[in-house]
């Protein structure tokens, strides 16, 4: 893997609150096709770190490249034209608008790309629908859906971009166990045509779902392997049972 | 009269207004602070407090002193009363959401505004000052009454600072406007909070609208220009920040005098809304205020 | 929206801009001359509506740019002696600049602040409109020349003067702002100005520029409302430091609220209804204001969704 140019990576960024260092220099490479799971306690700067890497928050210092571009100072909305969705770790729909309509505002931000008259924006859409499992509601108010509906439909607005990253942060949090083995099944579907970056609290989905996972605390990247090295890693271990 | 005696009198005349402004505008950072409500009725409070103060003399033969007096006492009360109510059967209800509130203020601005003008007309009403004395000074005599105007100012500012910082009502206003949910966690009736703050903020008004009156006269549309003053002061000195407040009162009810001497007093209206829009759009925590939180 | 709802919206509109066309038929002089005045404050509504309604943003100013498009285009007939089309072309290039402007800056806050700012921008309009007495002759303003008010047509005199011209010069730029906002919404730019209104943050990370988004929105109601500004002070051939007011911006919200933000035809429903009312209070007496607070008080309080909000909320999902 050395070899090749990752799709993302970072370069000693840092974001500073006042006094408090949520993200205090982290050297971070993500490479194309890959599931990457970024863990670490609570506060570790995890939601922080990838909020710097969608732009949603801004970098203190440090640069971020994609696909071989320097989106550092690109505000947000440029960034996921370039290819990198975010779906949120509170649920973050349009509670009044139908589940079909929620994934169409996400197909027409592709369409606003491609400028390809051939494009069928209700194909898209059904497909994105479909690939959750959501075809059946489409119909059916956002707002009203059962949770872990809310959450298929937040992916499928990621996936309705069809980003080559798709950052996922807590996305089985509040799911059941039989959802959560949908869910499994949904990312390595996903998996085969974009990356996926996600932070994830449950382990057993970390375990079954990561080809490498990157360990965070207090602001700095702890350890970074497979699955059975990071299991293995005194200092990872120590970092959980020792917070 | 020469320079020097002209920009004395014009930094006299800034302090009487910067003093009335100045408790005008710590009634509405109040509000905004603890209730984050913007209150555009705040104008007519002045109005009522002064109106009531008109009411207050006429009725009251006699030294002027006396209806001064009594319009001190009982305008404040009123003013706060109706405030109170009105928070209780409409900001209450609409669950203090900022945009809704601010358009039912509007609607509490014309309820204010014209049932006055049904019910004292629409003349403007001059007050006796409670007392006519004049300074007088090498250059040109100077009313003692707006002396005055400045020394109560400073005595209810102080008093302001008194009761927030050192009182438990100023505790509690304090943690309310800190953080409302951990304040109504911790147990103290943020609810409750709500419409005393709402009726103090009216009464604070209403004072600055008495002690005006005597300079200025009673008129049912008085409310406009204090209000608009007010919002520029809380703006520049920083949303909800009382300290800030008064320096910006200073700052603008002296420059205010003094531009008003030397341009138009509809040019540097003009100027200064827009500086202070300005200044909202790119300082939104005011000119003194800290980077954002 | 689908094809279904978008044609039923349209049918709808159709049939009441052809009410309306039938209508002058059969009022009364005093009333055509009222359904006028209700037609060119309507477009004045459905602009402020356009920003309200559709991308959430509430404006405490749109009484600058209904006053920016009256002085556009009042002022270059009176000094100028432009002809009518020029002036209404003078002053919609005027009120769509100006609103570049006021949007450009406003649009960088939100919530409170945006309404705050907006006032004050509107503030500062209607001092200008006093402090250039010179030109617009302040508070007490200015009267348009009969002369002024006519153009030739052809071999024809068209006599804006004349009731039953403006009656229908005022439907037509109705149905001008009625169509343009409907097909506006109909396409994807509709979709992004809700999906903006509904939840700013998401729409943002689905790769939308709003703040471009929002700009366009506020230029496009800025235009309509000078539209309507421009309408009022040609048609009625006076122009007042009152259009520059703080009562005219809350009367636009006023209206809106009435008939149901986010509705296509709520201003108009609004409009028709609180001018109907002012009309007959007035003649009782002079401070209908205060009903203008209690009804904006009520709206608020029990009836935020308006006449035709709550018929789409209970009845007719259809209603764009």
């Amino acid at each position: 893997m050395a070899s090749l140019i990752p799709l993302l990576s970072t370069k000693n960024v840092k974001r500073h609150f006042g006094g408090l260092k949520a993200v205090d220099g982290i050297d971070f490479a993500l490479y194309e096709g890959e599931i990457r799971a970024i863990i670490g306690p609570n506060g570790a700067g995890k939601t922080t770190f990838v909020s710097l890497l969608s732009g949603r928050t801004e970098v203190s210092e440090g640069t971020i490249t994609f696909a071989g571009e320097d989106v550092t100072r690109l505000p947000a909305y440029k960034r996921v034209q370039r290819g990198i969705a975010y779906t949120f770790q509170i649920t973050n729909i349009y509670p009044t608008k139908t589940a079909a309509e929620n994934v169409r505002i996400a197909v027409e931000s592709r369409a606003a790309r491609l400028r390809d008259a051939r494009f069928d924006r209700d194909t898209a859409t059904r497909a994105a629908l479909e690939a959750v499992g959501l075809a059946d509601r489409k119909e059916a108010l956002a707002g009203e859906l059962a949770y872990g509906h809310q959450r298929l439909l937040e992916v499928a607005m990621g996936l309705a971009l069809q980003p080559k990253l798709l950052i996922l942060d807590e996305p089985t949090q509040g799911l059941s166990d039989p959802e959560i083995e949908n869910f499994l099944a949904l990312v390595r579907q996903i998996a085969k045509s974009a990356t996926v970056l996600l932070i994830e609290h449950n382990m057993h989905v970390v375990m079954s779902l990561a080809d490498r996972i990157s360990v965070l605390t207090r602001g700095t990247l702890l350890a970074e392997g497979t699955p059975e090295e990071i299991r293995d890693n005194p200092d990872v271990q120590a970092a959980y049972l020792g917070a | 009269m020469g320079l020097g005696p002209y920009l004395l009198l014009a930094t006299l005349e800034g302090l009487v207004q910067a003093a009335v402004l100045c408790i005008t505008a710590a009634g509405l950072s109040l509000v905004f602070g603890v209730m984050r409500v913007v209150n555009v009725a705040h104008g007519e409070f002045v109005m009522l407090g002064a109106v009531i103060a008109w009411y207050a003399a006429s009725l009251l033969t006699g030294h002027p002193a006396l209806g001064f007096v009594v319009a001190l006492i009982i305008s404040p009360l009123i003013v706060g009363a109706i405030a109170a109510l009105s928070e209780r059967l409409i900001l209450k209800r609409l669950d203090y959401n900022p945009e809704a509130t601010i358009v039912a203020t509007i609607g509490l601005l014309y309820i204010i505004q014209q049932s006055v003008l049904i019910l004292y007309g629409p003349d403007a009403r001059p007050v006796d000052p409670p007392f006519y004395y004049t300074i007088r000074l090498p250059w040109f005599g100077y009313s003692a009454y707006k002396l005055f105007v400045i020394g109560a100012a400073i005595l209810i500012m102080g008093l302001i600072w008194f009761v927030l910082q050192k009182t438990r009502a100023g505790l509690i206003m304090r943690a309310t406007q800190f953080d409302r949910e951990t304040a109504q966690a911790f147990g103290i009736p943020v609810d409750k909070v709500s419409a005393y703050v709402f009726a103090l903020g009216a009464g604070l008004a209403a004072i600055a609208g008495i002690l005006v009156v005597p300079i200025q006269q009673a008129h049912y549309l008085m409310g406009t220009d204090p209000l608009l003053l007010s919002f520029i002061v809380v703006i520049i000195g920083g949303l909800g920040s009382m300290s800030g407040t008064v320096v910006a009162a200073i700052l603008i009810g002296l420059s205010d005098g003094i531009l008003s001497m030397m341009f138009s007093p509809t040019l540097a209206k003009m100027v200064s809304t827009l500086l202070v829009a300005l200044v909202l759009v790119f300082r939104p925590n005011g000119l003194f205020g800290k980077a954002a939180r | 929206m689908t094809a279904s709802a978008f044609r039923k919206n349209l049918t709808l509109t159709l049939l009441v801009l052809a009410a309306l066309l039938l209508l002058q038929f059969v009022l009364p002089e005093y009333y055509v001359l009222m359904a006028t005045r209700m037609m060119v404050l309507a477009v004045f509504t459905v602009g402020f509506n356009a920003l309200l309604g559709y991308v959430g943003l509430l404006s405490l100013g749109h009484a600058m740019f209904f006053a920016c498009g009256l002085y556009a285009a009042g002022l270059s007939v009176y000094h100028f002696g432009f002809s009518l089309p020029a002036a209404f072309g003078v002053s919609l290039i005027a009120s769509a600049a100006l609103s570049l402007v006021i949007g450009a800056i406003t649009l960088r806050t939100i919530r409170v602040s945006f309404m705050i700012v907006t006032l004050m921008f509107a503030q500062v309009g209607y001092l200008a409109v006093l402090y250039f007495a010179e030109w617009t002759n302040g508070q007490e303003g200015l009267s348009l020349p009969a002369s002024a008010r006519q153009m030739a047509l052809g071999p024809w005199t068209l006599n804006i003067a004349d009731a039953v011209t403006r009656y229908n010069i005022a439907l037509v730029l109705l149905a001008a702002s009625l169509g343009l906002l409907l097909f506006y919404l109909k396409g994807t730019r509709g979709r992004v100005a809700t999906a903006i209104r509904d939840n700013e943050g998401r729409t943002e990370m689905l790769g939308f520029n709003v703040f471009a988004a929002k700009l366009e929105m506020f230029v496009l109601s800025g235009t309509l409302s000078g539209a309507a500004g421009a309408a009022y002070g040609l048609l009625f051939g006076y122009l007042g430091a009152t259009f520059a007011s703080f009562q005219y911006s809350i009367e636009a919200l006023l209206f809106t609220l009435l008939g149901g933000a986010g509705t296509l035809l709520g201003p108009l429903i609004g409009v028709v209804l609180m001018v109907a009312m002012i009309d007959k209070l007035s003649e009782l007496t002079s401070a209908y204001f205060l009903v203008i607070g209690v009804i904006l008080i009520v709206l608020i309080l029990w009836f935020p969704k308006g006449i035709l909000g709550t018929i789409r909320e209970r009845w007719a999902p259809w209603l764009l």
